[in-house]
């Protein structure tokens, strides 16, 4: 395993923000950490790369203890962290020299590796500029490319894509996958669940500090819904007459005025809204479940939200 | 967990490459600093006293007022400078990400101060030699003692930030600690001589008095035993409380 997290918990005070939390990250993958905000991924990653030390547990990475090994740990890693850590009034260029630094990087192979990271992550256009003149997308391109400067075997990134433009989320996806097939080992974080489903060979989904489940997106999807997901405009009153005589879905949920409903098979439902109640038809969504549905149907935040 | 050198350089890299862009703006006032002290103090004040310490007045305020400058260079660093690095820049977030350990961090940024202090004293300096009130080559002794009143007031900063992380409160260090020692601690009049025999040892606990002293002496030429003491008092205490500090940045960094 290339990180090994054992029955971690971690509190700060009298709030516990990881709870006997264990999962594990094989080579190679790009592994996915969902969970709604303040659900402790933010923390576990932190202590996976010994800046927070957990409270009990155990964190091996690369088969090292992480508390006993953190500079011979670190020194094969890299961290994208969740708000980017930029020197504004420094230029991107300046930037990647002085990180290049605390890797130890020495001239010419400082140099060397600045200029490919600015190539890699397409910075020669503002390499000159400071960085607080940078727009959002390219300070986080910048952030990650610091987090590459030592060719790291675990890549960590902490909600890599968040306020990033459509183009620019898929660029990185494109630039972590190529990562991966390289034989790096991918752990993030993400609100996004397309992203998740796109890029995550595992995903696990904590709430409260815990693992609530964890696997592969597809079987993750497969194990706690039904394959159809039909959304309606639906007050809570009309639900039942909506739903009479199908017998019970396997699941459904409600945010706001609007219903799910997750079905082997989609079609009688349908075919019962088209004869009873045509004027709906408007608002009816037929589409696969996907990652989102499991989210909310095992985090339940949405469903609070909405009532 | 120790501290390694290479990464320490680092820690300190940072500092000195945003240092690099704004030093020629940064380092014009360190040099009218000390111009206006010796002016005002040293010639206006001093027109009124003849002889202090057997010298005349400015030359007994010059070698004080170069340790004071080491003293307010490093301070700034580990107080105001350190605050902004940890809450604002998250500077020690980014580096806790890399092999650099708390250890090289505190290290680093001591290393930053002194060479702050080392700014500020070596401007200072160079004022005081320009303006024919430091005796060459004896006032040389006095060089190395400007990184270390920079370590000492480092040091003592540092525990200082630690323990009272709020910002505003900065200036009670400043206004309640600094400027009494800068005031009382034989810079301006031989303190040894105003003080009651019984609270002697008050001044002696003095951090400033020290350097002070020891600067003074290099720039009359003359040692003495007790300047053993004050050069054992400043590596001593210095020390002491980096050893404190040690564990209150790990603790700080790594929560
Ligand atoms: N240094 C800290 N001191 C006190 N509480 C903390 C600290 N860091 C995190 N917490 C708390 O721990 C819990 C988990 O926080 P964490 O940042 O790990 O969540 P997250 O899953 O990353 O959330 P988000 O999606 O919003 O980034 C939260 O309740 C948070 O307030
Ligand atoms: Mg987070």
């Amino acid at each position: 395993m290339i990180v090994d997290v054992e029955n971690v918990s971690k509190r700060f005070g009298a709030r516990t923000a990881v709870d006997r939390l264990t999962l594990q990250v094989p080579p190679g993958i790009c592994f996915g950490l969902l969970g709604p905000n303040g659900a402790g991924k933010t923390t576990t990653m932190r202590m996976v790369y010994g800046a927070t030390r957990p409270t009990s547990g155990a964190i091996r990475v690369f088969g090292l203890d992480i508390s006993k090994n953190a500079r011979a740990v670190r020194a094969r890693l890299g961290v994208t962290l969740q708000q980017n850590v930029l020197i504004e009034a420094l230029t991107p260029e300046e930037n990647l020299r002085v990180f290049g630094r605390y890797h130890l990087l020495r001239e010419p192979q400082l140099s060397q590796r600045v200029g490919e990271l600015i190539e890699l992550l397409e910075l020669a256009s503002h390499a000159k500029v400071p960085v607080k003149q940078l727009s959002g997308g390219f300070q986080r391109r910048l952030a990650i490319a610091l987090s590459l400067m030592n060719r790291p075997e675990l890549l960590i990134l902490d909600e890599p894509t968040t306020g990033l433009d459509p183009a620019v989320r898929l660029a990185l996806w494109g630039r972590i996958r190529e990562l991966r097939a390289a034989g790096a080992t991918v752990m993030l974080s993400t609100h996004y669940m397309d992203e998740a489903e796109r890029l995550c060979d595992r995903v696990a989904i904590i709430s409260a500090g815990r693992v609530v489940d964890h696997g592969p997106p597809a079987e993750l999807i497969a194990r706690h819904l039904a394959p159809e997901a039909v959304e309606i405009d639906c007050s809570p009153e009309e639900e039942a007459l909506l739903l009479a005589g199908l017998g019970a879905p396997r699941h459904r949920m409600r945010v706001g005025g609007r219903i799910m409903v997750y079905l082997d098979n989609a079609a009688p439902l349908i075919d019962q809204i088209r004869r009873r109640e045509p004027e709906r038809l408007h608002s009816l969504v037929i589409r696969p479940a996907n990652l989102e549905d499991v989210f909310l149907k095992l985090t339940g935040t949405m469903l609070e939200a909405g009532t | 967990m120790s501290v390694s050198a290479p990464h320490a350089l680092a820690v300190w890299g940072r500092n000195a490459s945003m240092y690099r862009r704004t030093w020629k703006r940064n380092i014009l006032p360190n040099f009218f600093e000390p111009v206006f002290y010796l002016a005002s103090i040293g010639l206006g004040v001093g027109a009124y006293i003849t002889t202090m310490g057997g010298t005349s007045y400015l030359a007994f305020l010059a070698p004080g007022l170069v340790a004071v400058a080491a003293m307010n260079g490093a301070s700034f660093e580990v107080t105001y400078n350190i605050y902004v690095r940890l809450h604002f820049e998250k500077a020690y977030d980014a580096m806790l990400t890399t092999p650099i350990e708390p250890d090289d961090v505190l290290a680093g940024e001591i290393l930053w101060a002194i060479t702050r202090g080392g700014i500020y004293g070596g401007c200072f300096f160079v004022v005081v030699t320009l303006a024919g009130l430091a005796p060459l080559p004896a006032a040389l002794w006095a060089l190395p003692l400007i990184p270390l009143t920079g370590l000492l007031f480092a040091s003592v900063g540092m525990v200082f930030s630690l323990k009272i992380p709020e910002i505003d409160l900065f200036s009670f260090y400043f206004t309640l600690f600094l400027t009494p020692l800068f005031l009382f601690s034989d810079v301006f009049f031989p303190l040894q001589e105003r003080l009651p025999e019984q609270w002697l040892w008050l001044g002696e606990a003095l951090p400033l008095l020290h350097p002070v002293r020891l600067a003074r002496a290099a720039f009359r030429g003359e040692a003495s035993p007790i300047l053993l003491w004050d050069l054992g008092y400043m590596l001593g205490l210095s020390a002491l409380l980096l050893a404190w500090a040690r564990r209150g940045v790990r603790n700080r960094l790594t929560n």
